[in-house]
């Protein structure tokens, strides 16, 4: 299954924000744990990654930092902040209520089946 | 290996080249190549398999470069790739269009010119419609160069076109304050109305505001610049004419000087558009310089008038003064602003332009005082309400941005936060100019 690309597009922010706010992270890390989590189905290209991580440090979401660890290569590291968790709340009760709002119809016209069928 | 190091080495100097990604970037999109590479590497693909696979994965640099160019338009402003909606700049024949433009405004001028020759001096309805004779082709430029659909084009007339009617329906007296006040104010508010075509019709994005803020501050430069050579121009024709016969180089300065001043209108605004590295090196260097010293000035000037009360005897035209004064002082907040990083953390000029805006608001909220005490045995009078109306909408801006500005650098705010109260705010600084234009004159019975 082929997710349509604004769907990707929404959903990267609330993912992002949720990953950072499991403990600071880097782009590459970032990237490869959207994958597990969505077991490949998620696709994104890497660099698009990028303006959005520094779009959400220009909202003050994420602080950055550089770091050298002792073994491995410099990376920008995220981490986010109180604003970050505030905007991850907002945006997870936006999801939950569209979310409802798509079970509830499908429920109650039962589509439901053929689209889980489907997918 | 040595081949793959060659190949990122390639593949940098060609990610460097996009407009909108800075040095950082391509160290971190670099990092991130490198893991890649190693984890295929692990997985079995050799270095070169390894290095197509990541560079596919990263994306193409076209798209790639539009993503990061959205985001960074501060940057990008030096190119202004994203002029359109996606489409790269139309670069050619660019001049060309800017200066038929500059043409058509410098006619006008001249028409308007010729036309109000024949009584004495320059009657008020000059002075009522000048701008509507240069600012509707600056709009018509930009209509032009975004290349805005056919119902955009009609919206962008409606302001101009109610703009005519109202200065020149108002029966406005003989030597009338108001008509002044209209003359003033009308440029300032079509100006406003060039941002509809300016920003695409996308009136409320807040970083297209920021962008046209961008615009006008580094127009303002350019302005300056154009005029202080052709004043250099002119004086020397001056110089060079009058020997031959008294009077003609006077009499040439009449025509060249009112074209030239309309003209340039348009060709500065070309320049933003083309030439935008020159500023972008200049406009750090400018806030640099002024924010300290206007922080120094402002904090002498406060803590003299606050020890020694010379607010309470101030003349009548002071507050004039001090609304030129929050002009330039909101000149200089949305002037750094904007040649800011915006995700640099608070530095030094953050602390000095927080110290001229605090000292600003200081001295205004005296003068306020003392003139709304007095209110009662001044009246008010056209230019009064007027001074004393722009002056509240000023100070509600600056005390705004103050505020703002405390908490961002005691780290509680994001500089963002800043930036969008100003672009919040926009629309009320558009809005005032337009109000004493249309109500200020009934309001005072055309006097």
């Amino acid at each position: 299954m082929r997710i349509d690309k604004d769907l990707v597009a929404a959903s990267a922010t609330p993912l992002v924000l949720a990953i950072l706010a499991g403990g600071e992270s880097y782009g590459y890390a970032i990237l490869k744990r959207v994958r597990e989590l969505s077991g490949g189905e998620l696709e994104w290209t890497d660099g698009m990654l990028y303006p959005l991580l520094h779009r959400l440090s220009r909202l003050g979401y994420v602080t950055t930092e550089w770091r050298s660890p002792a073994e491995g290569r410099r990376r920008r590291y995220y981490v986010i902040t109180d604003d970050g968790r505030s905007a991850l709340a907002e945006q997870q009760r936006q999801w939950a209520t569209v979310a409802r709002t798509l079970g509830d119809v499908w429920r109650g016209s039962g589509w439901m089946p053929i689209a889980l069928g489907e997918g | 290996m040595d081949n793959v190091e060659a190949q990122i080495a390639e593949w940098r100097t060609f990610v460097e080249k996009a407009p909108a990604v800075d040095g950082r970037d391509v160290d971190e999109l670099e990092a991130h190549l490198r893991d890649q590479i190693t984890e295929l590497g692990a997985a079995g693909l050799s270095d070169d398999e390894a290095f197509l696979v990541a560079v596919k994965r990263m994306g193409d640099l076209d798209s790639l470069s539009r993503e990061f160019a959205r985001e960074h338009r501060g940057r990008l402003w030096k190119q202004l790739v994203l002029s359109g909606e996606d489409g790269p700049a139309r670069p050619a024949g660019a001049l060309i269009e800017a200066l038929v433009f500059a043409t058509l405004a410098a006619v006008a001028v001249q028409v308007i010119r010729l036309a109000s020759e024949n009584p004495a001096g320059a009657p008020g309805w000059v002075v009522r419609n000048l701008s509507l004779f240069v600012l509707p082709f600056l709009a018509a430029y930009f209509v032009r160069r975004r290349g805005i659909d056919s119902r955009k084009a009609w919206l962008t007339a409606v302001p101009f076109v109610v703009a005519a009617v109202v200065a020149n329906v108002y029966p406005f007296g003989a030597g009338s304050g108001t008509e002044l006040l209209v003359g003033v104010h009308l440029p300032v508010a079509l100006a406003f109305a060039v941002a509809y075509p300016y920003m695409s019709g996308t009136l409320r994005s807040h970083e297209r505001r920021m962008d046209f803020v961008r615009f006008i501050g580094e127009w303002v430069i350019y302005y300056a610049l154009i005029a202080l050579g052709g004043g250099v121009l002119m004086g020397l024709t001056l110089f060079i004419l009058e020997p031959i016969r008294p009077g003609l180089g006077a009499a040439v300065l009449e025509w060249v000087m009112p074209s030239g001043a309309a003209g340039a209108v348009i060709v500065a605004a070309w320049l933003v558009e083309s030439k935008q590295q020159v500023v972008e090196n200049m406009a750090p260097v400018l806030t640099m310089l002024f924010t300290p010293l206007f922080a120094v000035m402002l904090t002498v000037a406060a803590v003299t008038y606050a020890v020694s009360g010379a607010a309470d005897d101030f003349d009548r035209e002071l507050l004039g003064v001090f609304d030129a004064l929050m002009v330039v002082v909101l000149g200089l907040v949305l002037y750094s602003m904007s040649a800011r990083e915006p995700g640099r953390a608070a530095g030094l000029m953050d602390y000095a332009q927080l110290a001229a805006v605090v000292s600003a608001l200081v001295l205004d909220v005296l003068v306020l005082a003392s003139m709304v005490a007095r209110i009662g045995d001044l009246g008010f009078t056209p230019n009064r309400t007027v001074a004393l109306g722009l002056n509240l909408v000023l100070l509600v801006n600056l005390a705004g941005s103050a505020w703002l500005s405390v908490k961002f650098v005691r780290g509680q705010a994001a500089f963002s936060r800043v930036e969008r109260w100003q672009t919040s705010y926009l629309p009320v600084l558009a809005l005032w100019p337009v109000a004493v234009v249309v109500f200020l004159p009934p309001l005072f019975g055309f006097a």
